[in-house]
């Protein structure tokens, strides 16, 4: 295979910036720009687990200096050589590393391809190769929790448990039916009840636990509402502000949004980029009230800003009214202005309610307190294992739905050979989320997380 | 020295119940067949249960006659106690099992053979298979005649260097005292045939006066009989002998308890494998120690005979142990053993080395069939026999050889088994090895396979028609049952509450009501005036097909799921430790049985679904 290369750390600007190469040239192709300090060893030298400080060096100019750590085929994360350069930080100048050793007969890496190799090396499972996947996408120390706590199998331990009573179950109906005429005890109803209806509570709790999860993961589609000039802006600043070298820009899904994530505690916020909104209102005010109301209707939480300073307008009350019933937070802003607003005939509308002063960075804690108070990252214990992708919240809910439709079939009177049926197929997709079982599916799944090529 | 006696395409070698089906299917498919066997006395010999089908087993039977095969009609001409067993648990799970009168059940098979064309029937021992350029070329006797063949059928039984353990007497012998193959071991592993060793038992027999049945359960057969034949007509089929229950108690456990070190299981003297779907009372006794009790079954051997069978009490343990333990059991006091339990080791192939059509990878036109594969019971042995047969034929015919997927069949889930996953103990058929049960029921194994012993030829035309037009019947049922509207009326409403179903309040499909567990399409008769009158066995279909449609179409999207990895063909004599991402184990099973796709790969035992995702994502970059 060939060799491949790629920065592994976030394209930020931060003390280190590691850069990963991978495969049969790694180290070759290392030394043709590495050049250690104390000059005794060159990279193809050096053993496994051990690292030299040095300069990396187009031969004419130095561009940084930095630390080389060497990984011997196979003890490696992607279990091929493995050469990494630690260099300082700035986005410019680890690219122009990269670019230098791209430069070396070395490619570079497609997304998820280190992965792909250390699985196709048979260095982690499936589902481990799938939490790493989540790892890297993980914005937020609780949704790195998560995911670390799924690839030491806390969610592979919980669905085991319901799939082994099930197993048991069907080894009993197994018996019963294939030797009739032994002294085998009856699997009665009542059994059959007890064991799936816990399986399918069991799964009921762990699906609910996927919004939790995803939010954790994804971090929480947040709109800021409100007519102009009460601080919306502001406001966006402010969260940016108080976190700035964790902010990063996400491309959404259609090319023309562009959401920016901030960190509120564990709790990531995706923005909807409101200026974009804010512009066309000026212009077209109508087209601009449209957009904010569907993007309102389609976000998961929404930052209602009023002005404290001004008395309480239509727009106000409109803007109130879109919130009913919904995961909203009044933003009460310039608390530093004389108080003219009345929010008491609209407070109904809203979960929450924050007093800030945007302008001077005032009451960021309270708005993240409000915020965890609707999504509470710490009522789910990440021990207890939840899903995280739509695969395996696919296959949690195929299971309890044959298992309730066994359930529902046994209660109408169908005959066990059928109720057996549904409880192997429940059984099937429960394997299946523990990568126990081949499927299609779960290979489709690796796919197209891995961009495995031709 | 050795003599040139005759040419034939097919030798079989063993008349027991995987070599007459064989045999027969190479003749009748045109074959020159010749069917050897050590005794012409024990041509379809049962030497243990006097008893065809059971659960799953059943199926196969029923499967083995909608190919085209001997068995269940044999079955059909000989039994002489009938039972469905299942009964209340769904029909997939129904099966069939009657009591055979086993002399008679010889008698029977023997003289099939006798009449069938182009097969000759023949008591010799054969101890030498020839090869020219690694393909079977002649078979020889142990006097010494050699006959030319194209194809041989090894269907030995426990026949091949057959040794018989009685507590700690062992000595050299074929079941039910006949002679052991000895010569044919050493041939099969100097043409490269790998052989181990199993070993299975069988329960003494006891004389009739000696049984006390007042204080027996007693069990009769059915009132209804289904025969196992397709073609056989109901009419006239009788029971004629009842089965007794007895059970064993903690008196029969220590007897054993106290002697169980005389047992030459558990003093290491016997290295073949045991059957562990059908352990011996020894081995119950050791292995659910808490059990109170265990279930015997009593059965006639026939109606000319006094001998009873003692279903449940295999037992390799000396025979004054066997006495004082049968002595223990109420009914069975002052019982009279007429003969002794024994355990019997045999030589057997390991079936990873044969391809699906139950030819050997190695060796053109060498088969194996029945306990020389590693399975265990009459029918799984006649199942092999019929497809070892078929394709024995074809084979000298330059046709491609038949398999059945585990989708279509029960016989097709055995081989499969056999083939991809091996056995490391006698591999009994159970309903619990086919994840296609619901679709797998013995009420439809015409349906499944009857055009395929259609083209293969075992079918005749006439019973062809009489299939299709049945077939007809069913669907056109089918399909006036769903467009008919039933309307709601007192009669009908009653009905559906005394069910406890809800009544209806308008008009609904009746292949909706049809589709309620609690209401069949017989009961709907006279709700609906257009219904002709049609034949049970439509009738059966026509109800059974629509109320299961909604579980049909669910493992259906299995079938299809299981189909897609089976499109992934995986190269030939490859070497899987070119594929770093797979496990040891992985590599070395993949390479022993060298899968031909990845949905067989899949089944491997020691082949992870994480193995399974490394095929398919090595075999896109392949591409």
């Amino acid at each position: 295979m060939s060799t491949i290369a790629a920065i592994s750390t976030p394209r930020a600007a931060g003390g280190i910036s590691v850069i990963r190469i991978s495969g049969e040239n790694a180290l070759s192709a290392a030394e043709k720009i590495f050049f250690p300090v104390s000059c005794k060893e060159k990279a193809s030298e050096m053993k496994g687990y051990t690292c030299a400080y040095g300069k990396i060096s187009d031969g004419e100019n130095v561009l940084d200096d930095g630390v080389l750590t060497v990984f011997r085929a196979p003890k490696s994360y992607t279990g091929e050589d493995v050469a990494e350069i630690s260099c300082h930080g700035g986005i410019f100048v680890t690219e122009q590393v990269l670019r230098l050793i791209l430069s070396k007969g070395v490619r570079p890496a497609e997304a998820g391809e280190f992965t792909k190799r250390a699985f196709l090396n048979g260095k982690m499972s499936l589902t481990q190769a799938e939490s790493v996947m989540d790892i890297i996408s993980a914005n937020g120390k609780a949704g790195l929790r998560f995911a670390s706590a799924l690839k030491e199998g806390s969610l592979f331990r919980r669905i085991k448990n319901v799939s082994d009573s099930i197993l048991k179950l069907l080894g009993s109906l197994a018996a019963w039916v294939d030797y009739p005429e032994d002294d085998i005890p009856a699997v009665t109803d009542e059994e059959i009840f007890e064991t799936l209806d816990l399986a399918v509570k069991d799964l009921d709790s762990l699906l609910s636990s996927y919004d939790s999860g995803r939010i954790l993961r994804k971090g929480i589609d947040t709109v800021i509402v409100g007519k102009p000039n009460v601080g919306k802006s502001t406001l966006m600043n402010m969260l940016s502000g108080c976190e700035r070298s964790i902010v990063t820009d996400i491309a959404g899904t259609t090319r023309d949004i562009v959401e920016e994530s901030v960190r509120l505690g564990d709790i990531v916020l995706r923005l909807s980029d409101t200026a974009g909104i804010r512009s066309t209102e000026d212009k077209v005010e109508n087209v601009g009230v449209r957009l904010a109301q569907k993007k309102l209707e389609t976000s998961e939480l929404i930052l209602a800003v009023f002005d404290l300073g001004s008395e309480i307008s239509a727009e106000d009350i409109s803007v109130a009214e879109s919130c009913k019933g919904k995961n909203a937070i009044a933003v009460l802003n310039k608390s530093d202005l004389e108080q003219k607003f009345d929010f008491s005939g609209i407070a109904d509308n809203f979960k929450e309610s924050v007093t800030i002063s945007a302008e001077n960075g005032d009451g960021a804690e309270k708005l993240s307190e409000a915020v965890k108070k609707i999504y509470d990252p710490g009522k789910i214990v990440p021990d207890a294992g939840i899903l995280v992708n739509e695969r395996q919240r696919s296959c949690a809910e195929k299971a309890r739905n044959a298992f309730s439709e066994a359930v529902n079939a046994l209660r109408g009177g169908a005959t066990l050979d059928a109720v057996n049926i549904l409880i192997d197929d429940g059984e099937n997709s429960l394997l299946e989320l523990t990568g126990e079982r081949a499927s299609e599916a779960v290979v489709n799944e690796v796919f197209s997380h891995f961009c495995v090529g031709k | 020295m050795s003599y040139f006696i005759d040419s034939y395409d097919v030798a079989v070698i063993g008349a027991g119940h995987a070599g007459i089906e064989a045999a027969l299917a190479a003749a009748r498919l045109g074959a020159k067949t010749l069917l050897f066997t050590i005794s012409l006395d024990n041509v379809a010999n049962m030497p243990c249960n006097p008893s065809i089908g059971g659960t799953a087993k059943g199926h196969l039977v029923r499967e083995i006659d909608a190919l085209g095969g001997e068995m269940g009609k044999a079955a059909d001409a000989c039994f002489i106690q009938s039972r469905m067993l299942n009964r209340g648990k769904g029909p997939a799970v129904h099966s069939l099992r009657v009591q055979a009168d086993r002399v008679k059940y010889h008698n029977h098979m023997k003289h099939i053979c006798e009449m069938q064309e182009n097969l000759c029937l023949k008591q010799a021992e054969v101890t030498e298979i020839r090869l020219e350029n690694g393909k079977v070329s002649s078979i020889v006797t142990a006097l010494g005649g050699e006959y030319k063949v194209k194809t041989a059928i090894i269907a030995t039984g426990t026949y091949l260097k057959g040794r018989i353990y009685v507590g700690d007497v062992s000595y050299e012998s074929g079941p039910d005292s006949t002679l052991p193959s000895k010569g044919l071991s050493d041939s099969l592993k100097s043409i490269g045939v790998k052989l181990r060793r199993f070993k299975t038992g069988t329960p003494s027999r006891v004389h009739r006066r000696s049984i006390n049945f007042d204080v027996l359960e007693k069990q009769n057969g059915d009132e209804d009989i289904q025969p196992f034949s397709f073609e056989t007509e109901k009419d006239g089929l009788k029971n004629i002998v009842s089965c007794y229950i007895a059970y064993t108690n903690e008196e029969t456990h220590k007897v054993i308890r106290d002697n169980i070190h005389r047992s030459p299981m558990y003093s290491g003297k016997v290295e073949g494998v045991g059957p562990r779907y059908c352990p011996s009372i020894e081995d119950k006794i050791v292995r659910f120690a808490d059990r109170s009790r265990h279930q015997l079954f009593i059965e006639p051997m026939g109606l000319d005979t006094d001998e009873y069978y003692l279903q449940g009490m295999s037992s390799s343990l000396p025979e004054d142990v066997q006495i004082a333990f049968l002595h223990t059991i109420k009914g069975l006091e002052n019982v009279e053993i007429m003969r002794n339990a024994y355990a019997i080791e045999y030589d057997c192939c390991d079936p990873r080395d044969l391809r699906h059509t139950l030819e050997f990878k190695n060796i053109g036109g060498l088969f194996g069939a029945g306990q020389f594969n590693g399975t265990s019971g009459y029918e799984e042995a006649a199942a092999q026999g019929l497809i070892a047969g078929i394709n024995a034929a074809r084979y000298c015919k330059g046709q491609e050889g038949i398999t059945l997927s585990r989708s279509s069949s029960y016989i097709g889930t055995l081989i499969d088994d056999l083939v991809i996953k091996g056995c490391s103990d006698p591999y009994r058929m159970m309903t619990s090895r086919s994840e296609y049960r619901l679709i797998l029921r013995q009420d439809n194994a015409d349906e499944r396979l009857t055009p395929i012993g259609h083209e293969v030829g075992l079918i005749s035309e006439e019973r062809y028609e009489k299939f299709l037009e049945k077939q007809r019947l069913i669907r056109e049922e089918i399909k006036r049952v769903k467009e008919k509207t039933i309307s709601p009326c007192e009669k009908l409403n009653a009905l559906l509450e005394e069910r406890g179903t809800a009544p209806l309040s308008s008009g609904i499909k009746m292949s909706e009501l049809i589709k309620r567990p609690q209401i069949s399409y017989q009961d709907l008769a006279e709700f609906d005036e257009e219904r002709k009158q049609l034949p049970d066995e439509v009738v059966e279909q026509v109800n059974l097909q629509i109320e299961y449609e909604g579980y049909i179409s669910r493992q259906m999207q299995e079938v299809e799921h299981v189909r897609k990895l089976e499109e992934k063909t995986l190269p030939k004599d490859f070497d899987y430790k070119q594929i770093k991402g797979l496990s040891l184990e992985a590599q070395e099973k993949l390479n022993r049985v060298q899968p031909e796709n990845v949905g067989q790969a899949g089944r491997i035992s020691g082949v992870s679904p994480a193995d399974v995702s490394v095929l398919v994502i090595w075999l896109a970059g392949q591409a």
